[in-house]
């Protein structure tokens, strides 16, 4: 709160234990002597991304596609279910608890039967991502739009609001923080069910290239995919934490 | 009988909640009238139906038998613009602006934006919260909480504020401070006001005229009129009369 040093020092920090981290890395590697198959130093991964047959390009945007594409699905989807949830209570005792079984089965365990169903490829590994992360955004949404102050309901009931004026001027709003929290545990486990499904089976992206990898022990290029993966989360995250800024009042966010 | 309607009119007033099968009396036999301009205390131990009494006149819920009515040929009442409401909690939405807090009862009935948004620091400036309209609830105390709760309150120009232990919430001394401050704006904005509390002398201090309920079941046990002068004091809790007064409602609750 007091001037505009502390926010940069923290940058600065932040950006200095990173640094450090691959300053350890690099050191570990050349004075342990360690062989490149086991462990590559960072400038060897680096490197990688100059053999062109790993087509890298090609590969980080399918791995972005899936992500991207199975988290804006589950986010969509998540929400419009809790909407329905908050509107019946019925709808809710009905199907509330076959949600919660359902997210009991461990997803992983699906993918061969998505491969059976719907063959490999982007469209299976976005449900992939979809079936892991939808479940947390359905439970926080809910419970944001199930906490409203009855007596505020009673103050707008004097005034004869509707239902949709509640649901947009008190219910939704109110429920934002709630919908963030779910959407940030969201983000990253989309990043682990997108590269769960390239594993199971596909014929691109960054979980099939180290795959591929594997097989003639280029360490420095899985090194490289997983640096890469978890960039993508990054990105993802951030871009949530950017929205959340914009949209929820300090005071109001849930950490 | 007064020549005139009276603003607000109760007669035999009962209320049975019903759960389970089982009746809860929660008010029984209130009859009481209000003129157009008092500030009325009810005035009660908890459970004693209070909030139930303020919920009927706000059209929350149905009475059961007895008569109620608000509004008279002087005074028309439109029941779905003529309430204001305060409560125990200030309830701002957290995530608006104090002003656009105060704008939610006018939005929610749709008038004009504009007017709205003067009359809202109109209001404000009322309350003692000028300077503050663009800052976030949680900037603000408490007590400042509570003050731009009661413009919301006014800012659709109701002719009824009903409130509910609005400084139930607030420490001894903000309480005091927010009496005085409710006095001078009720005296400005020339509303009817019913006050719910539990505080016998918040009750006196504050009512042309305090209504005594008792518990279980919830009766009515008194109706008298407060003749102190306005604008009232601090000092005036020390006068003889006022002593009687709140010695007066102990009696009807049975601790003298």
């Amino acid at each position: 709160m007091n001037g505009t040093r502390e926010p940069i020092q923290r940058y600065a920090l932040a950006a200095l234990s990173h640094l450090l981290l691959i300053a350890a890395w690099h050191f570990f590697v050349i004075f342990g002597e360690v062989p490149k198959f086991v462990m590559p130093s960072p400038y060897e991964t680096v490197r990688a991304l100059l053999v062109p047959n790993y087509r890298w390009a090609e590969n980080i945007a399918v791995t972005a596609v899936e992500i991207f594409g199975g988290y804006i699905l589950a986010v969509v989807i998540g929400i419009v279910i809790a909407l329905f949830f908050s509107w019946s209570r019925w709808l809710e005792m009905v199907a509330m608890p076959l949600l919660v079984s359902l997210n009991m089965i461990p997803k992983v365990a699906l993918g061969p039967l998505i491969i059976v169903w719907f063959k490999y490829g982007i469209g299976p590994n976005i449900m992939m991502a979809f079936a892991i992360c939808f479940f947390p955004i359905v439970l926080t949404t809910a419970r944001g739009l199930r906490e409203v102050e009855p007596d505020l309901l009673d103050l707008v009931r004097t005034l004869k609001g509707s239902r949709w004026q509640v649901f947009t001027k008190i219910q939704l709003p109110g429920a934002l923080p709630y919908i963030f929290s779910g959407m940030k545990v969201a983000a990253i486990l989309a990043v682990a069910g997108a590269i769960v499904g390239e594993f199971l089976g596909s014929d691109r992206g960054l979980g099939y290239l180290m795959l591929q990898v594997q097989v003639t022990l280029d360490t420095a290029a899985m090194f490289m995919a997983v640096i890469l993966i978890t960039l993508i989360g990054v990105v993802l995250y951030g871009m949530v934490l950017g929205l959340e800024r914009l949209l929820v009042v300090r005071d109001a966010r849930i950490q | 009988m007064p020549m005139e309607e009276p603003f607000i009119h109760l007669a035999g007033v009962r209320k049975v909640y019903r759960t389970r099968g089982t009746d809860f009396l929660a008010v029984s036999e209130v009859t009481f009238d209000v003129e157009a301009g008092e500030l009325v205390s009810l005035v009660g131990p908890s459970g004693c139906g209070k909030t139930t009494l303020l919920k009927l006149l706000a059209g929350l819920h149905p009475h059961d038998s007895g008569t109620l009515r608000i509004g008279s040929t002087t005074q028309p009442f439109d029941p779905s613009r003529d309430i204001g409401m305060v409560f125990q909690q200030p309830l701002l939405l957290k995530w608006r602006r104090v002003i656009d807090n105060v704008l939610l009862p006018a939005e929610i009935l749709g008038l004009p934006a504009t007017e709205s948004r003067s009359r809202a620091r109109d209001l404000l400036a009322l309350v003692g919260l000028k300077g503050f309209e663009d800052k976030y609830p949680y900037e603000l105390s408490g007590g400042m909480q509570q003050r731009a709760a009661i413009a919301r309150a006014l800012i659709h120009n109701p002719k009824l504020i009903l409130m509910d232990e609005p400084f139930g919430a607030l420490d001894a001394l903000t309480r005091e401070k927010m009496n005085l401050e409710l006095l001078r704006i009720w005296s400005e904005a020339r509303k009817t006001i019913v006050f719910v509390t539990h505080g016998i002398s918040e009750a006196v201090f504050l009512g042309t005229r305090v209504i005594v309920l008792t518990a279980g079941p919830a009766r009515m046990a008194d109706n008298f009129y407060v003749e102190l002068p306005h604008p009232r004091t601090l000092d005036m809790k020390t006068h003889e009369v006022f002593g009687e007064y709140t010695r007066r409602v102990y009696r009807l609750m049975g601790m003298e």
